[in-house]
């Protein structure tokens, strides 16, 4: 039977870690190739860095890093930020990445997704998508980044979520704005609504705060696997713990 | 070791040479026939779609070599599309011929499961085999594919996945060994996987 994942995820800046991780030696807090080792052996499934700024002025920085995470970690991991056109992508696959993450280029170039899976495989394109409540059971896409506050779209986020699949997505990275930042738990009908109209799987992310969120993402939200950063990175929560936990509970995962 | 990883412009090289080169083995990564034709093992990886792959390879000019490469009786791995085109035909995209060095066809994987089937998911072993020294029956190892192969002949399957259907994820004939899961994205399973392929191929005589 086919496990649901446990991801940890990264905000990457120049090359280190954004929010530097609390349970492990000063040293490597920001080093995401010694934090990468570190959730491996803890038993992540998949590791995602995010914001990591694939654009020309930082475009160096960026290939090193991903090269030095794929020569030391064997697990799969999906970049993200900053990548606009095919050609990044092909920069971040070379250089190691399984998969890339799109957000704000898919929404203003759709094309982009189906470009990108035509070139590489649909099984490397990630669209992300960042969802915010506009109604009873509607969503509305944010691009640019929810973190700052974002930019509304206007765009149904279910309808969005199918045109990405349609279009060649592997898979989707769903960030429920309303509960990211929140750790007081997935937003779990947005989940649930995209994970019910769409064949691939999809990542729930944004408001983990304990185990439990993670199995009603799983268990309610139909999500396929969950991401958090924070609850990892402080070591409120280890990944090995929030696996048992759901083991416990009848989710079937790696240990 | 020295270890050819077939580049014909798939991706994913560089993954399967750091887990090669984790294992003690010498990864080179080519394009070239002629270096086929003196290789003493190969990987060959593989993503993306039957039709594309098998393209690729012809482009290349790897369509012969790969195939004298087998006969002769050398070691090969091949990972997850270097495994489905092995067999004599793929249904992705319509009918698509494949290299026909083993029998049987590639299929999709039923509807009513997310496709693709991405993430990790338990090896069973139905037959022993040296590629599994040190591997516990039942490891987790990481797939991400939409199709799989169907072999004519049941005795080429040596390790089975459950995901809708039971399918191959390891087959084995002679000198071959293919897998439809990533070792090299399959943490210390894969890493042992790849071990073994390599002492396999260097006539180490396993326990």
């Amino acid at each position: 039977m086919l496990t649901k994942r446990v991801i940890p995820c990264f905000d990457i800046a120049d090359g280190r870690v954004v929010k530097s991780v609390r349970f492990v030696d000063t040293r490597d807090a920001g080093d995401p190739i010694a934090l990468a080792r570190v959730y491996d052996a803890e038993g992540a499934d998949e590791l995602v860095f995010l914001d990591i700024r694939a654009s020309p002025d930082n475009r160096k920085t960026a290939v090193e890093m991903v090269q030095r995470i794929a020569d030391e970690v064997f697990i799969p991991f999906t970049v993200g930020g900053g990548i606009r056109s095919t050609e990044d992508m092909r920069l971040m696959l070379e250089s190691g990445a399984d998969k890339v993450a799109i957000n704000t280029a898919a929404v203003e170039n759709p094309n982009l997704i189906a470009e990108g899976a035509e070139r590489f495989g649909s099984q490397c394109i990630v669209v992300a998508i960042d969802a915010k409540r506009a109604g009873p059971d509607r969503w509305e896409v944010y691009t640019y980044g929810g973190r700052e506050g974002g930019r509304p779209t206007g765009i149904d986020a279910v309808e969005w979520a199918e045109r990405a699949v349609a279009l060649g997505a592997g898979e989707l990275l769903l960030t429920g704005m309303d509960a990211d930042g929140t750790r007081e738990g997935y937003d779990l009908a947005v989940t649930r609504a995209i994970s019910e109209s769409v064949p691939v799987p999809v990542i729930a992310s944004g408001g983990a705060g304990e185990p439990r969120h993670m199995y009603d993402a799983i268990a309610e939200g139909k999500a396929d696997a969950v991401l958090a950063a924070s609850i990892f990175h402080y070591g409120t929560h280890r990944i090995r713990e929030v696996k048992e936990y759901l083991a416990g509970r009848g989710v079937p995962v790696r240990l | 070791m020295r270890v050819l990883i077939v580049d014909y412009g798939a991706g994913n090289l560089r993954s399967v040479a750091r887990a090669v080169a984790h294992v003690g083995g010498e990864p080179a990564i080519s394009s070239a026939p002629g270096d086929l034709a003196e290789a003493e093992a190969v990987v060959m990886p593989g993503v993306g779609a039957a039709a594309d792959t098998m393209r690729n390879l012809g482009e290349h000019g790897l369509v012969g070599p790969l195939k004298e490469y087998i006969a002769g009786g050398r070691p090969f791995l091949g990972v997850c599309m270097g495994q489905q085109v092995l067999f004599d035909a793929s249904e992705e995209g319509g009918e698509h011929p494949c290299l026909g060095l083993l029998p049987g066809r590639v299929r999709r994987l039923p509807d009513g499961l997310k496709v693709p089937h991405m993430g990790w998911n338990r090896v069973r072993i139905v037959r022993p085999h040296p590629i599994f020294e040190g591997i516990d029956d039942g490891s987790f190892f990481y797939f991400v594919h939409s199709y799989y192969p169907q072999p004519e002949d049941p005795s080429v399957v040596i390790g089975v996945t459950d995901y809708a259907v039971e399918f191959p994820a390891v087959v084995a004939k002679d000198n071959i060994v293919a897998t439809q899961f990533h070792p090299e994205k399959s943490g210390t399973a894969g890493l042992r996987l790849y071990e073994n392929f390599l002492r396999v191929a260097s006539g180490v005589k396993l326990a």
